[in-house]
């Protein structure tokens, strides 16, 4: 049984091996070795407990040991252990003698360019002569474990067998197999021997698992069968996401094109990145996938981006943040939208003012004012003064908050009585038609207060210029019937312009005895 | 999801190597589940802990030292919540909680500052609408008066011992209302504030004048999520940032007049220090001449990738969080 974490290293190492490094013959035997080696890991315990017994070669599996030792390669190890026997056993002394030689001697591919693939062969083709010799002459004849070593040594494929508990599995056998009978093994040679391998050791009792099959698939050198095959049995796609990556970097992929455009690897990619972002935490990771895939990337995250749920406002700077970082404009737009939105409803004016300017949305924070200022029509009186009162800069950002901005401005410095600029204020207000038309007779109504003073406060000027925008404003299209048929409304204007004609009065006398003087 | 409070153990210092480094792992000695995202927590005395969640409730939790277990020892639900129209009562997320044993203070996105008494069932005192944006961050000014930032870039002290609902006074930035979201204050000279805006600039100022900071320091690339002045070492202050880098901002000047244990290593930079001996009582901080005093800024993440969320740092000793759920322990900060 071997875990879904081991699988996958087992698979990928493999495709490192054959795929990636593309190792040759002579180097692939090693490579391979290593790789069984460092995966078929079920004899471990066995030979620790072995090698950390007191007297090993009087403990029951000190056979067993040194048979794994040998069936892995590995021949210094075998040969130390035989030593402790031949100590214990001085009437093998002999036999030992020439196992440990033959051991020695064996050639095995080196990894430097020291000696061609034909030496290696020759020199091989000699030892496993010198091999068949001993065994015939039955020189190990009176010691089973030894003959079975030589046996094996041999490359007799029975004897192998016989110690298939040991290698657990048929990949085991297959590279011992080779290791004993066809150390120069050529990459493409490996299929025959993984299937003939795989048939001897499985004995038509068991049928191969999918793992067998993925890597079957790998030895006979097809790329997209190990992919195709990964995909179906493993649960997620990271794993064959990644695996195609690589592949597709060492340049391994490039002839196979989806019909829908894009290619495997970025279709893999894609599949995973998609379903990372339906996690509540690894979909900051998904972002970076969609990065590296130049074709429908950016496709994608825009479309993920916005569904990504946003329970708090630390969650929707991060969202923001990301899409900041790549020009991705409307999906600000978008977002901070929706947070204001959302702010609105909780009546939460400056969080939502605060949105809205990080999109630099004006017709949001015009939104945003238009609910102050009926906020301030009802009550009298304005909500959230700490923010009116400390806008800045932002407020320039629609021409409503100015209006804002600027009629709250005009209430402080009438709090303060400072008449004049207030009256200047009031006035700048319509006539630079800041302030919207629907708001001009609040304005003007403001201004009766300023107008009853004792003192006398607007100019000539400035109070024709207040008659007039009254008369704009009752003058005008028939619409306006209906507001001039209501009672409040009519002596509201009455009133005005009573104030309006006297004010005028007063101003033109003051005026002119100032100059007369 | 599954949130989770952990207790760590950064281990002993049993475990030191060659060059001082420390071997040993954090390993987790309990946890408890959580119900939403841990905004904020801080502990309260030696035992309990109290964590804010975006849900607006504010947990105490006990950790049980004998047998290692937490265990939830106080809820107030509903500390944060906001009145919709159309839904009753929804949840607002708490964002920030201050302690000062037995008083506790949270904000929210309510723009809600709860006073809480860890003994009490319902809260000793609330202030609704106390902002109309959202409230970031609180600390202590003193004991009975706590400074707030908010998502329109002010700076506010409130009194609690008055009974009016509005600060006592409002600081703002200069230029563009850029949020604040953090907010800490010298251990030592108590007009000195730190804050950390959304556009990563960090911004000192002096609360006993003007209503502006007195630096604004060009920083991190994205949103600083939190401050912190070193508790004993007030001349050395962490932020941290969206960007992903922790910077480490020393302003101690003078080398002779430095504690022995901060040792300078094989740092080459030079230190020029303050021209008479009046000013070296001044904190470095308030110091606005750069040409004078050089402050020295290290950025204490090598290969930065996600988001550092939180930091916290005591003597020697520096421990920070990443998006990339990671959480690092620097035990030897001053080496």
């Amino acid at each position: 049984q071997v875990s879904i974490l081991s699988a996958m290293e087992l698979i990928w190492n493999l495709c490192e091996i054959l795929f990636v490094e593309a190792a040759a013959a002579g180097p692939l035997l090693l490579r391979l070795l290593d790789w069984v080696r460092l995966h078929v890991c079920d004899v471990d315990t066995m030979v620790r407990e072995v090698l950390s017994s007191e007297n090993p070669s009087k403990h029951k599996l000190f056979w067993n040991v040194v048979d794994v030792f040998v069936l892995q390669g590995r021949m210094d190890e075998a040969r130390h252990l035989l030593s402790k026997e031949a100590t214990a056993n001085p009437t093998s002394m002999n036999m030992y003698k020439i196992l440990d030689d033959l051991m020695k001697k064996m050639p095995v591919p080196s990894l430097g360019n020291t000696q061609t693939l034909t030496e290696l062969e020759l020199k091989w083709q000699h030892w496993h002569e010198e091999c068949q010799r001993y065994l015939q002459d039955g020189t190990f004849a009176s010691n089973p474990h030894m003959e079975s070593l030589c046996k094996v040594l041999l490359g007799d494929e029975d004897a192998i067998l016989e110690k298939k508990e040991l290698m657990t599995t048929w990949y085991h056998f297959l590279v011992t197999r080779l290791l004993y009978s066809h150390p120069t093994v050529k990459p493409m040679e490996l299929r025959f021997y993984a299937q003939s391998s795989m048939d001897l050791f499985l004995g038509g009792e068991s049928s191969p698992e999918p793992l067998d099959m993925i890597l079957m698939a790998a030895f006979e050198f097809e790329m997209h069968q190990v992919i195709k095959e990964c995909s179906i049995v493993l649960s997620n796609w990271w794993f064959v996401a990644h695996l195609t990556d690589l592949l597709d970097h060492c340049k391994l992929l490039q002839s196979h094109n989806l019909y829908f455009g894009s290619n495997m690897r970025e279709f893999l990619l894609l599949e995973y990145a998609s379903g990372l972002f339906s996690h509540h935490s690894l979909w900051q990771l998904g972002v970076d996938y969609f990065d590296h895939c130049p074709e429908y990337g950016r496709v994608y995250l825009e479309l993920h981006i916005e569904r990504v749920p946003l329970n708090t406002e630390q969650k929707a700077l991060k969202v923001l943040r990301i899409c900041e970082q790549r020009q991705m404009h409307e999906q600000v737009r978008s977002i901070c939208k929706i947070m204001a939105m959302k702010a609105l409803r909780n009546n939460r004016l400056g969080s939502a003012l605060s949105w809205s300017i990080r999109a630099k949305d004006a017709a949001f924070a015009t939104l945003i004012s238009d609910r102050f200022l009926k906020d301030y029509c009802e009550r009298g009186c304005f909500s959230d003064l700490d923010l009116i009162d400390n806008l800045g800069p932002s407020m320039l950002l629609s021409d409503r908050l100015t209006f804002l901005g600027k009629y709250r401005e005009f209430h402080r410095l009438y709090g303060e009585k400072r008449f004049p600029e207030a009256a200047r204020l009031l006035l700048t207000l319509m006539t630079a038609h800041i302030a919207p038309c629907s708001f001009w007779m609040t304005l003007l109504t403001d201004a009766l207060p300023l107008l009853e003073q004792k003192e006398v406060i607007f100019s000539a000027e400035q109070t024709y210029e207040l008659m007039r925008c009254l008369e704009d404003l009752t003058a005008g299209n028939p619409d306006k019937q209906k507001f001039q048929e209501d009672d409040v409304e009519t002596t509201k204007v009455e009133m005005l312009r009573l104030a309006l004609a006297r004010n005028l009065a007063r101003v033109i006398v003051k005026e002119g005895t100032v100059e007369g003087s | 999801q599954d949130n989770r409070i952990s207790i760590w153990s950064a281990g002993d210092l049993g475990n030191v190597g060659l060059n001082g480094e420390y071997h040993g792992e954090p390993h987790l000695l309990c946890d408890i589940q959580h119900n939403g995202d841990v905004m904020d927590m801080q502990f309260l005395d030696q035992e309990r802990i109290v964590v804010a969640s975006s849900t607006g409730t504010v947990t105490i939790f006990r950790h049980h030292q004998n047998n290692q277990t937490l265990s939830a020892n106080h809820r107030w639900e509903k500390a944060h919540y906001h009145v919709d129209q159309d839904t009753s009562c929804g949840g607002a997320a708490c964002t920030g909680v201050v302690c000062n044993n037995p008083e506790i203070v949270t904000v929210g996105e309510d723009g809600r500052i709860n006073l809480f008494r860890a003994d009490q069932k319902d809260a000793v005192r609330t202030i609704d609408n106390a902002d109309s944006s959202t409230l970031h961050a609180v600390t202590f000014l003193r004991t009975t008066e706590i400074l707030t930032v908010n998502s329109i870039g002010q700076l506010k002290i409130w009194d609690l011992r008055q009974q009016r609902n509005e600060p006592s006074q409002i600081f703002s930035l200069a230029g563009d209302r850029v949020p604040l979201h953090c907010v800490d204050r010298h251990p030592n000279q108590q007009h000195i504030v730190a804050t950390g805006g959304q556009d990563g600039m960090l911004s000192i100022w002096d609360i006993r004048q003007g209503t502006m900071p007195v630096s604004l320091l060009n920083a991190h690339e994205a949103e600083m999520w939190e401050v912190h002045f070193h508790p004993s070492n007030p001349d050395h202050l962490f932020t941290c940032s969206e960007d992903g880098s922790l910077w480490h901002w020393d302003a101690s000047t003078n080398v002779s007049e430095k504690p022995s244990f901060l040792h300078q290593g094989g740092r080459s930079t030079t230190y020029l220090s303050h021209s008479t001996i009046n000013q070296s009582v001044v904190s470095a901080w308030l110091s606005n001449d750069p040409t004078k005093d050089r402050m020295e800024i290290t950025n204490l993440i090598p290969n930065q990738t996600l988001s550092v969320n939180s930091l916290d740092v005591l003597g020697p000793c520096l421990v920070y969080g990443t998006d990339a759920e990671a959480i690092y322990v620097n035990r030897q900060l001053f080496a």
